[in-house]
């Protein structure tokens, strides 16, 4: 399903944009304009991020980001109830992203029943690898939608492999080690990464981490399908507020 | 990944995928130690004459009078060098460092005494070190930040979320996902992803193999119960782990703060308060609400303020093999003045948890039974703590006029 919508674009766009945003932060209002703004300057898919207080994977941008929005009462049916509100609002593939206690705690197959009935097409979690994630894996398949797997410049040929087999919709790769919001080199250390990744599966692949201007995605171009920008709409938010995400976005692609 | 660490249905690694890759390296060097026979002699060996090992077992006479029941017998970690058990873990982690031929070690501290005995060890190692800290913890154990900076580490006040001891965990992982080429992280107790809760209490487990052979030498027979307070959850396992086999009752003591019903506190395995959950990297009982967010968490000693516990003392409670029971700052202040005044022992806040558990239960028992806690670690060094949980008026006074002192320096 995921992975159809995606081709279908990729017949008319060089590249496609995945943006990601906090859910509730600064507010679920707020949070409704930036992704309306988005989808107006021509995002084709988003991760709405459900907050939680340990995560681990994340940078200072989006750590406080998840921090703001719980502090301002975001509980996880909020959450459901406003991603269901987008997905009937906007004509683009929206995703969940949270750590995995979010899920645990609702109850595993009940947040993938859920998430399909509100019209998401899949999830990613970071902190949770397939070996830990069986019960993710059956109850995501079951309700049709993309649990997305991520690769890492530290993944084995082997694994990334492995991981593929899991994954549906697209690869989410890692450009390099550490959290979100650092600073990514866009050179050609990226391509032996990017051909190693291409090997290792024919789901389309998205690149993420550090990705902020044009002169990185324009970089991407015909080497991935999906350039992902993640903390660096928030910092824009936090600097110049809600009003300038639309441009922004225009003037990536 | 190679090997996933499961105690019934707690622990596991939960891990982003960048680190995947540098945990089965972990596991791999980690078994390899482990059946390498001159490892264990290595680590002795370093215990014995770079910390206090083996640790004397003390019969606390006075106390065993006091109460005319149970005669209690004290382990005393706290003779450990930097004074208290966190060397055990950080001394072998150390060795196994070297094995990988890492130059870098990173940790959490709450206390600060796990990251004081990383910083010894990477003085004496010579590997790069970087302590977080919650900011938190910062000010309440500025004597431990002093000490680790001139050992030479950089300790680095973690001011995300609640600024204490869970927070330096999410910190360190963050710097390890960044440097995990040259770096290892020195975790501090028995919880995290695999290997760790299974790597810390192997190297703690030096503590119970002792107090076995010197209860057994001492008194001829095993004791009747053992105590041991329980932050994440380390000295109880090394402890814990000489008796597993035996008929001895084991008890560990979480921290009930403010008490129970007053939602400050750090009681995971005997309150209704925790659940069942997955953060930092692993399944365990987590002190958090109903979506799953981590709640704030309260004691008067810092090394027990910790929102998760071992996923293998989440198992032991399961199946009923340790009984787990909390108390409170107040008591907690009471039984370390009680030792302090009868037998001239001064534990850690941590481990006077333990006392205040042994001296509500060593009454009750009958004079052939034998007692053995767990002092964890020193309180003299904690003196800043202490004297605030005393509120000792000559102290105040004390610093008062040092501080008048520095104003002019």
């Amino acid at each position: 399903m995921l992975e159809s919508y995606l081709r279908t674009r990729l017949k008319e766009k060089e590249i496609l944009l995945m943006t990601h945003i906090v859910l509730g932060y600064p507010t679920f209002e707020d949070s409704f304009k930036i992704i309306e703004a988005m989808v107006e300057a021509g995002v084709d898919i988003m991760e709405l991020q459900i907050p939680f207080s340990e995560p681990i994977a994340d940078g200072p941008v989006i750590l406080h980001a998840n921090q703001k929005s719980l502090a301002g009462g975001a509980t996880v049916q909020k959450c459901l109830d406003f991603a269901q509100e987008v997905a009937q609002a906007f004509d683009i593939s929206f995703l969940f992203m949270s750590y995995y206690n979010i899920l645990f705690k609702y109850g595993v197959d009940r947040f993938a029943s859920e998430t399909a009935k509100r019209g998401l097409q899949g999830a990613i979690v970071p902190d949770l690898p397939p070996e830990e994630g069986q019960t993710y894996l059956r109850a995501m398949q079951e309700h049709n939608l993309a649990p997305i797997f991520i690769f890492s410049p530290t993944t084995p040929d082997d694994r990334m492999e492995y991981l593929a087999s899991f994954g549906r919709g697209f690869i989410y790769c890692v450009a390099r080690k550490g959290v979100t919001g650092a600073d990514t080199t866009f050179s050609e250390q990226l391509d032996s990464y990017l051909a190693r990744c291409r090997k290792a599966t024919d789901l389309p692949l998205a690149l993420g981490f550090g990705v902020k201007e044009k002169r990185d995605i324009d970089f991407l171009k015909g080497k991935v399908d999906i350039a992902v920008i993640g903390s660096q709409t928030i910092r824009l938010v936090e600097k110049e507020g809600v009003g300038v995400v639309g441009s922004f976005i225009k003037k990536l692609r | 990944m190679i090997d996933r660490g499961y105690y019934g249905e707690f622990g596991g690694a939960f891990l982003p995928e960048i680190l995947v890759a540098t945990f089965d390296e972990l596991v791999e060097e980690f078994q390899k130690a482990k059946n390498d026979p001159s490892f264990w002699e290595e680590y002795t060996e370093i215990m014995s004459t770079y910390s206090c090992r083996p640790t004397p077992l003390t019969f606390a006479e006075n106390l065993t009078k006091h109460f005319g029941g149970a005669r209690i017998y004290i382990k005393r970690e706290d003779l450990n060098h930097t004074g208290a058990h966190k060397a055990n873990n950080v001394m072998g982690q150390g060795l196994l460092v070297k094995r990988m031929g890492k130059t870098r070690v990173i940790a959490e501290t709450g206390a600060g005494q796990h990251g004081g005995a990383t910083a010894t060890m990477a003085a004496k190692f010579g590997f790069k070190c970087t302590i977080y800290m919650g900011e938190v913890d910062v000010e309440r154990q500025r004597p431990n930040v002093f000490w680790m900076e001139r050992l030479g580490a950089e300790v680095i006040p973690v001011r995300e979320g609640t600024r204490i001891l869970k927070d330096a965990i999410n910190e360190a992982f963050r710097d390890w996902v960044t440097n995990m080429d040259n770096t290892h992280y020195v975790l501090g107790t028995a919880c995290g992803p695999h290997p760790f809760p299974e790597m810390v209490s192997y190297f703690q487990s030096i503590i119970g193999t002792e107090a076995r052979k010197q209860i057994l030498d001492r008194e001829g027979r095993l004791p009747t119960r053992v105590y041991a307070c329980v932050g994440g959850g380390s000295n109880a396992m090394g402890i814990f782990s000489g008796f597993f086999d035996d008929p001895v009752e084991l008890v560990g003591v979480e921290a009930a703060g403010r008490g129970l019903n007053s939602g400050q506190h750090a009681t995971r395995l005997s309150s209704k308060d925790a659940s069942i959950g997955v953060a930092q990297g692993y399944k365990t009982y987590f002190l958090q609400d109903q979506d799953g967010q981590m709640k704030e968490t309260h004691s008067v000693a810092a090394g027990l303020d910790y929102v998760g516990v071992s996923p293998i003392l989440s198992n032991l409670r399961e199946s009923g093999r340790v009984r787990f029971e909390a108390a409170t700052d107040r008591e907690v202040v009471d039984a370390l003045s009680l030792t302090i005044k009868k037998e001239g022992l001064i534990p850690a806040l941590e481990s006077a948890h333990a006392f205040v558990q042994v001296f509500k239960e060593a009454p009750t028992l009958s004079k052939d039974d034998i007692i053995l806690i767990n002092q964890s670690g020193r309180g003299d060094k904690d003196i800043f703590t202490v004297a605030d949980a005393f509120a000792d008026p000559g102290w105040q006074e004390f610093i008062k006029k040092k501080a008048e002192g520095y104003r002019h320096a």
